[in-house]
């Protein structure tokens, strides 16, 4: 029951089927990789679990802790303990941080319950120290004019006060230099823990040095060809992505 | 598309033009002949100049043509009982350097400038009483900007019968932190106001003003037809905000005038959310070497509501810059109008004018126009302008709901953030809260209406 479990997805987008009757279960408490080469289908999951509407579910099921989460809206899907850390998060101009953490934190609340406002900066504060970003940033509208790394460390910092069952981290890694990459990882390692079940996806292996990933998964086509222990993820970087392929075809 | 603008029926049957015209004379018999000599003439403007009609360029795609101004009291009194009332709704900014409260054109309320500010030269008075005192500065000022966007008929219609309104004098190298503000409550229905502000800033004087126009009762008609004129002198700054919240059934005009000195720097924000049809007009003249002028303004629309404004950066003199960014936000089947002009003086070389008008649908009947233009005659000038018009980004909208917040409270939000853009050049922080708190109740009073 303590899973995220996705069940033969099939996903078509703009018409064409990306996901192909793709499985995977992500139990609380574990951090699990997706790698694969580009067009894959890698970011489709992670859309198409958010919810996306341009992403058409034609087959499967995907539970979350047992329930299925497919007839839910994108924000009964986040308030039902789902996150997605976005590749390509929106600036959103005149709409601060500190509302957009809090609007979503009172989404949360039973209705007439009313959010604490010293308790809610208190914590956020501690959460922006955790992934170094400058306690001026609250004020700052979502995104606007971030680099990539603060984009990223805005997305975690969002993971951090969410506290989702499952964080779906969508090339976190992708645009940041390794300083910035460190901060990231630091701030995923600080928050893994038995409650919560992450899936990273990523292109790079690099990512893997700094978040030890429990298991690796090799996706190709539309679905995972190959899982491992994270030593996987090594094996691949040694073998190049033609190496997937080639496993691919044999075993299809 | 041709609908005729008519004042609603009141009740009471007011008397025709001319008669509330030789009323409003009798009234302000006591003023000097000078001041109701240009009275006279300019209600033979009016009745000269021609009703715009759709077809002068000014006039585009407006739908104001044959409006009935006789419908409409000339001569409206607040009954005395609603004084006190309406002074404790005067409560935009707590702190200020001098207040006034109007209530149809008459003073119902004057907090004057502290002793030392007066002490200094600093003149904020109701122009009806600085007609004796300063009459060089009204002589010289007073309406001394023509309209040039379209309104001649309306200027000569308020200087008729114009009756409310200030005159902030700054002399030279005074610093004033708080800020003036000026209430104007339309408060009879069917009534009229016509409010005038006139802000002279001399060599590095400093100061801000806030005209605040008010609804009594905002589901009651009236007709408004406001001017202010603000003048920088040499190396001035001048921070100039109108609210514009007039009852949802007014016809209201507001047309702003900027004139700069060498390195004068104004900022003109405006917020509108009255009226059933309103039309602003904003013209910038840099004459002044130097200077530099923000225009701003956040259009609220609804239900039926027209939002008509025209725009002109005239800019005279060499090294100025200007920067103008007119937000419309569009529900229902609203509608707005923008249309802006860039001019450049072929002196004017090394100018700097920016002109963007940003247009959010949130409705498939809304409707918003723009017609931006630039007139340039120098050859060594930077300008641009851009309009776009679009509904909420979706990508925005996904990436707000995937953070677990609700579709309404989502668009609610990014609406706002829209706004933002505007409301947060409002340097008085309490202004600005009590603007998105303004906003906010229109929404909301939008929303239960539905």
């Amino acid at each position: 029951m303590n899973t995220l479990d996705i069940r033969n997805l099939s996903v078509r987008v703009a018409g064409n089927e990306i996901l192909k009757n793709f499985s995977l279960t992500i139990p609380k408490g574990e951090v699990h990789a997706i790698m694969g080469p580009n067009g894959t289908g890698k970011s489709t999951l992670a859309k198409a679990l958010a919810g996306h509407e341009d992403y058409e579910i034609t087959g499967g099921d995907v539970l979350l802790d047992g329930t299925s989460i497919l007839e839910l809206e994108p924000d009964e899907r986040s308030r039902s303990g789902l996150f997605m850390a976005f590749q390509y998060p929106s600036e959103i101009p005149g709409v601060s941080i500190a509302n957009f953490i809090r609007a979503a934190l009172q989404a949360r609340l039973a209705e007439g319950e009313e959010l604490e406002a010293t308790k809610y900066y208190k914590r956020l504060y501690e959460k922006m120290d955790l992934l170094s970003i400058d306690r001026k940033f609250t004020a700052r509208s979502v995104n606007e004019g971030f680099s990539g790394g603060e984009k990223k460390r805005c997305e975690i910092l969002q993971l951090a006060m969410l506290e989702p069952k499952y964080a779906i981290l969508d090339e976190t890694d992708s645009g940041l230099d390794i300083d910035a990459l460190k901060v990231v990882a630091h701030g995923v390692n600080t928050l893994r823990s038995q409650n919560m079940g992450v899936l990273l996806i990523t292109h790079y292996q690099r990512l893997l040095n700094y978040i030890v990933p429990d298991r690796v998964h090799v996706m190709y086509d539309g679905r995972i060809v190959k899982s491992g222990p994270k030593e996987l993820a090594l094996e691949l970087e040694a073998n190049g992505y033609e190496w997937v392929r080639d496993h691919a075809t044999a075993t299809a | 598309m041709s609908s005729t603008l008519q004042a609603p029926a009141t009740g009471a049957t007011p008397a025709s033009l001319e008669a509330a015209f030789a009323r409003h004379l009798e009234e302000c018999r006591q003023l000097p002949d000078w001041w109701l000599e240009m009275k006279r003439s300019a209600f033979e403007r009016y009745r000269s100049l021609p009703m715009p009609s759709r077809k002068d360029q000014s006039w585009r795609f407006s739908r104001l043509r044959g409006l009935e101004l006789d419908r409409f009291d000339f001569n409206s009194t607040t009954p005395a009982a609603d004084h006190a009332g309406l002074i404790a709704r005067s409560n935009l900014v707590s702190r200020t350097a001098g207040s006034m409260v109007f209530s149809d054109d008459r003073l119902i309320h004057n907090q004057p400038v502290a002793a030392e500010l007066a002490a200094q030269g600093v003149v904020w008075e109701p122009i009806a009483d600085a007609l004796q005192q300063h009459r060089e500065l009204l002589q010289e000022y007073f309406m001394a900007q023509d309209p040039r966007l379209g309104s001649e008929k309306f200027a000569a219609l308020h200087t008729a019968f114009v009756n409310a309104g200030c005159l902030l004098y700054i002399p030279k190298g005074v610093e004033v932190e708080l800020p003036f503000i000026a209430y104007h409550w339309a408060s009879v229905a069917g009534g009229t106001v016509l409010p005038h502000t006139l802000v002279i800033a001399e060599e590095s004087a400093r100061l801000t003003l806030v005209d605040a126009f008010f609804a009594a009762d905002r589901s009651a008609p009236h007709f408004a037809c406001g001017f202010n004129h603000i003048f920088a002198g040499d190396n001035a700054e001048v921070q100039y905000y109108s609210l514009q919240d007039w009852s949802r059934r007014a016809v209201g005009f507001q047309i702003n005038s900027l004139v700069t000195g060498r390195d004068a720097r104004i900022k003109s924000l405006g917020i509108n959310t009255g009226c059933s049809h309103f039309r602003g007009e904003h013209q910038s003249l840099l004459q002044g070497a130097g200077s530099h002028v923000d225009m701003f303004s956040l259009s609220v629309a609804s239900g039926e509501q027209e939002m008509d404004q025209r725009t002109l950066q005239r800019h005279l003199a060499p090294n100025a810059t200007s920067d103008l960014l007119f937000k419309n936000a569009l529900s229902d089947a609203s509608r707005t109008i923008f249309s802006g002009l860039i001019e450049v003086a072929e002196a004017a070389q090394q100018t700097d004018a920016y002109q963007t008008n940003r247009n959010l649908l949130l409705s498939p009947e809304a409707e918003a126009n723009s017609l931006p233009g630039l007139e340039i005659h120098a050859n060594d000038v930077k300008c641009s302008h851009g309009a776009t018009t679009g509904q909420i980004d979706e990508s925005e909208m996904f990436y707000m709901l995937s953070r677990g917040i609700p579709l309404n409270k989502a668009r609610e939000l990014l609406v706002f953030g829209f706004f933002e853009e505007v409301i947060g050049n409002i340097d008085e922080d309490e202004m600005a809260d009590n603007v998105r708190a303004l906003i906010e109740r229109k929404f909301h009073e939008d929303a239960s209406a539905q």
